[in-house]
């Protein structure tokens, strides 16, 4: 009887073994989560980033590259610091910042490395390298810092930094990881895909604490690093550091285009910064710090800045003019029936005398014919329908719009239009005699530096231009935009520019802008004076040389700096001078424009006058001071 | 009774559907062990001593020593000096107690330079040893007299407690193993039942309100009452079946008792994660989510050998001893787990099979206890890593990495060989 419990016993121990046998199928076969858990808890992705590409001038100089810097990473759980004062005295931080980095980074993780200090340069990382034998559970990790070669071309170079958590949140595909480096502003922004190359990917085990246990599958699906393309871009760096030398202690922009081909060969945004302060790892001092300038030494003038074109705009108005046959070049106008007045100067016979006197009256006059150059009897609606054809034809100049320069944030300015003064006035209730203004560059007409610098190209090109661009090669095959490669025509036929150009080369030579000669070089140049509200006027010039073969169009903006003639016609003619003969002949004028000095003529408001006291608060000591010579 | 006649060694009797079976797993575990240690990026040798594999194959030939001695002397032996084996063990578990050695928290070791042996291994033996030859009585009998029972729960509970006192709990859990041979030896079949009813209940209990569950049985038994022949009822039907709703009661609300004043922490922890392992996934639950992850991972035909990366690194904790069957389901698959479930089902099986064609009652009963004990092992410790179980640290035999399991499964495997080998010269008492 007792026997057959035997049955009973081998059925019971089948019947685990089945369920078991079927648990384990489930598990096993059935259930797919399992896998896709497990390789994400053992196997990890390590990035590999590449050095960004380097940028360099147009002679091949290098203005941009990368500096190997070293991370000090700490493992909490492994460090030893039997000296505690010792070693902060070597990496020059105080014991307060000690504690707290140490604090930091175990309550990141105890068991794995995380970030004590940044990027320590090659010199701190060879004097401190020997000392931190004694203590264990430090170990360096190479990366990498922007590093320039001239301290110019910050707001056009732009900087790179930490992703902001709002960068990270609106990528459209998920690339960069909190921490990553990204340009911000600039060139870095704009090139941001070519300069960051191509990550590497490594997949690697590691162990349940998060420590590194070799390549995953021998390393089969891992990706090299590709380093990013180099950037060559047009500018003259020599020239460059020369315009900054001469806009030091002003407010304003210079830009300078090569008008065959577009390229920017120099854009100064004063006052500037050295771009090395944003690279270091002192950033988010140093930002703060140029944040709180009342100056706004990062914003891009030269694209961002808007103002009135002034007089400049005078050889638009001539173009159009001349181009729609209200006047020919010896067309003259007088003084007389004319609600804006003029200096003393001779009678304005000619298109040509007009610029190069730059005649107020002879402007009002000739936008007049522009804007009733039509068979409407009505002055409402001929005017409206003489400012829609002059806004279509100065629309061809780049005026109210974007160029489309390889920069980040152009303004557009503003070119007024039909609905513009519609919306002002009301449809229909306003005509010429409202808006004349805008006929001498004032009014309602917003222009950038770099507009009219591509202005000034476009004249000297005699009717086309080439959206301008500060870099005009990527990667070795040095590959460009098409879109910096297409001729864009102006719409004024070649010959109306010969009585413009004619006049501008009178203005240099005996008219408003003669500051701007250089000697042995024709120069053709137009002053202009924006009015401001808010203090005294901005001196323009734009203009280019030689005249005969243009190889240099220039705008310069000096802001409070009043006429055109006084401060931008010089530093603009001294510019064109160093760019085309690579030396200067005025030094008098070259040693007035280096020592003028206008920051106390720029207006500010008097939240922004407090900001320029003395900061009070206590300074700090870079972290590190080359402790070898303690 | 006669000696082994010349020339008919005992290489001839031996069974050597046992041998094989426990050559195979001794293999695989080995291999095993050697995964689960392998650290790709420090490339030792399966056969380098300082890696649990070396060690492990040392082991393995200090045990082939041992099974020689085992099957060179004389079966008598074992019965004749169950109770002196019995007696050593027990003065051993004494000794350990004062000056053991203390791995994780418990103090049940004795070292010897770099290895470690755990006299609590071999209370199994000693236990089985001496309910056998207790057995061995033909005058006891377990399904008639109540006070037969008395020494065998003595020869249980004294080592039992010894163990308890040393913190090594799990291999007291094992003496459970022992219903199996007291089943087949006349003990009443519902006293097992009534064990797996109360387990079940406590699992129940935990899962869903008492008073449903209660509500529940009291409807059964109502059913029950209602279905029964009216002759049956008459005759005490009624009040049994009343008696048995009773106590079933008694243990749903006696669960909390249970879990609160007789469990310890870490044990009532190890329930809970069995029934929800993602109520603690980085405490008691990490074990079983850790090792269901590896064991899943492995698919069908698993990632190949040394391949696996859940275990080798430490996802899976203690993975060449008690969580070596995650390497198994990890590297080698559905297909890998399949074999060692089988040969584990096919071994006790065959072990039940030999026990029966004993002659003797002390050799039958002691082939029980050994199946027993091997099948408990296996039920538990593959349950734990599937997730079907508790975490209780015993090991797999055969296959986890230690000495001092190996060992003593190996005595406990071999004796019985030894004397299911004599039975042709062995006169039946019982």
């Amino acid at each position: 009887m007792l026997e057959n419990r035997r049955f009973v016993i081998i059925g019971f121990f089948a019947v685990v073994g089945l369920i078991y046998l079927a648990r384990l199928f489930y598990l096993q076969v059935l259930d797919e989560s399992y896998s896709i858990v497990s390789s994400s808890n053992s196997i990890k992705r390590v990035i590999e980033i590449p050095f960004r590409g380097q940028i360099y001038d147009r002679y091949g100089k290098l203005i941009v590259y990368n500096t190997p810097v070293y991370d000090l990473l700490v493992t909490p759980n492994k460090a030893r610091v039997p000296d505690t004062l010792r070693f902060c005295r070597v990496l020059g931080i105080e014991r307060r910042d000690f504690d707290s980095l140490m604090a930091a980074a175990s309550a990141y993780s105890r068991k794995k490395p995380s970030l004590f200090l940044r990027q320590l340069s090659k010199e701190d990382f060879a004097s401190i390298q020997d000392i931190m034998v004694d203590y264990s559970g430090f170990q360096f990790a190479k990366s990498s810092l922007r590093t320039y070669t001239a301290q110019t071309l910050a707001n056009t170079l732009g900087y790179v930094s930490e992703i902001t958590k709002g960068q990270l949140e609106k990528q459209e595909e998920p690339y960069y990881r909190q921490s990553d480096y990204i340009g911000q502003s600039g060139i870095e922004k704009i090139y941001e895909n070519e300069l960051r190359g191509k990550r590497g990917t490594k997949f690697v085990m590691q162990n349940v604490s998060g420590v590194y246990k070799g390549p995953w599958k021998g390393g089969e699906l891992d990706t090299m690093a590709v380093a990013g393309a180099n950037l060559y871009s047009g500018i003259d760096l020599e020239v460059q550091q020369y315009a900054d030398s001469l806009m030091a202690n002003k407010v304003g922009s210079v830009v300078a285009i090569e008008p065959s081909t577009g390229q920017i060969l120099s854009m100064v945004s004063a006052p500037t910064y050295d771009p090395n302060i944003l690279a270091s790892r002192f950033f988010s001092k140093n930002y703060t710090a140029l944040v709180r300038n009342p100056y706004k030494p990062l914003f891009n003038r030269p694209v961002m800045a808007s103002y009135r074109p002034g007089s400049t705009f005078k050889l638009i108005q001539a173009l159009v003019a001349l181009q729609e046959g209200v006047v020919t070049p010896g067309t003259g106008f007088s003084h007389a029936n004319c609600p804006v007045g003029c200096h003393n100067h001779p009678a304005t016979s000619t298109v040509a005398l007009g610029v190069t006197h730059s005649c107020n009256p002879y402007f009002y006059h000739l936008f007049r014919r522009v804007m009733y150059n039509n068979n409407i009897s009505n002055t409402f609606k001929a005017s409206a329908a003489g400012l829609e054809d002059w806004h279509a034809r100065v629309s061809k100049f780049g005026i109210g719009q974007q160029l489309g320069i390889d920069l980040p944030s152009e303004r557009k300015g503003n070119l007024p239009d039909k609905k513009y003064y519609d919306k002002i006035y009301g449809e229909n209730a306003w005509k010429f005699s409202n808006i004349y203004s805008i006929s001498i560059g004032e009014g309602e007409i917003l222009i950038t530096p770099l507009k009219m610098a591509n202005v000034a190209a476009i004249i000297a090109n005699k009717g086309y231009f080439y959206t301008p661009h500060v870099i005009h090669g990527v990667g070795d095959s040095k590959k460009l935009d098409p879109i910096y490669r297409t001729r864009h025509e102006s719409g004024v036929s070649s010959q109306h520019f010969a009585p413009v150009i004619e006049g501008m080369i009178g203005a240099v030579e005996a008219g408003t802008a003669k500051n701007a000669r250089i000697q042995g070089i024709t120069v053709a140049g137009k002053t202009g004076t924006s009015q401001n509200r808010k203090g005294d006027d901005h001196s323009i010039f734009i203009g280019f040389a030689p005249a005969e073969n243009p190889k240099i169009a220039i705008a310069v903006f000096v802001e409070n700096a009043g006429f055109g003639g006084s401060a931008a016609a010089p530093i603009a003619g001294l510019i064109m001078d160093k760019y085309l003969t690579r030396q200067v002949s005025n030094k008098a004028m070259e040693k007035r424009m280096k020592e003028m000095n206008l920051m106390s003529k720029v207006v500010l408001t008097d939240q922004q006058r407090a900001m320029l006291k003395p900061d009070t608060t206590k300074k700090k000591t870079p972290v590190i001071t080359n402790p070898a010579k303690r | 009774m006669k000696e082994i006649p010349e020339g008919k060694p005992i290489t001839k009797n031996v069974d050597w559907v046992v041998v094989l079976i426990y050559i195979a797993c001794l293999g695989i575990g080995w291999v095993n062990i050697y995964a689960a240690v392998y650290n790709p990026e420090a490339d030792t040798s399966m056969f380098d001593l300082s890696n649990n594999a070396g060690k492990q194959l040392m082991w393995i030939g200090t045990t082939v020593i041992l099974i020689t001695c085992i099957l060179v002397i004389d079966y008598k032996f074992y019965e004749t000096f169950s109770f002196i084996i019995y007696a050593i063990i027990i003065v051993l578990l004494v000794v350990v107690l004062f000056a053991g050695s203390n791995i994780n928290g418990s103090r049940s070791w004795i070292k010897f330079g770099a290895f470690s042996l755990q006299p609590a291994e071999f209370s199994k033996l000693a236990i089985s040893l001496a309910i056998a030859k207790y057995l061995s009585d033909p005058a006891i009998s377990l399904n008639r007299k109540l006070k037969d029972y008395y020494p065998i729960l003595g020869i249980i509970a004294l080592p039992a407690l010894l163990i308890l006192l040393s913190n090594e709990t799990g291999s007291m859990l094992v003496f459970a193993s022992f219903a199996i041979v007291l089943y087949r030896e006349g003990m009443p079949g519902f006293i097992p039942a009534i064990g797996m009813i109360a387990a079940a209940l406590l699992i129940i209990t935990l899962l869903f309100v008492k008073w449903y569950i209660a509500g529940v049985i009291i409807v059964i038994a109502g059913l029950v009452i209602w279905l029964m022949p009216v002759m049956t009822r008459r005759r005490g039907g009624l009040w049994a079946t009343i008696l048995i709703a009773g106590v079933m009661i008694g243990i749903v609300f006696g669960v909390d008792f249970f879990m609160n004043n007789v469990l310890q922490k870490h044990q009532r922890g190890r329930i809970m994660v069995l029934l929800d392992p993602d109520s603690d996934p980085r405490g008691d639950g990490w074990n079983v989510i850790q090792s269901k992850i590896a064991i899943g991972s492995g698919g069908l035909t698993g990632k190949g050998f040394l391949e696996g990366t859940q275990t080798k690194f430490d996802f899976v904790p203690e993975q060449s001893t008690d969580f070596i069957f995650c390497t198994v389901g990890e590297e080698h698959g559905f297909i890998g787990t399949l074999v060692v479930v089988t040969l584990f089902i096919l071994l006790i099986s065959r072990l039940v099979i030999l026990a029966e064609r004993q002659r003797s009652r002390f050799a039958r009963v002691y082939g029980y206890c050994v199946a027993g004990i091997i099948f408990f092992h296996f039920l538990v410790n593959v349950g734990m890593t599937i997730g079907l179980m508790p975490v209780i640290g015993i090991p797999l035999p055969f296959f986890s990495y230690g000495g001092s399991s190996l060992w003593s499964f190996s005595i406990l495997l071999f004796i019985f060989l030894k004397i299911d080998a004599q039975r042709p010269f062995t006169l039946s008492r019982g």
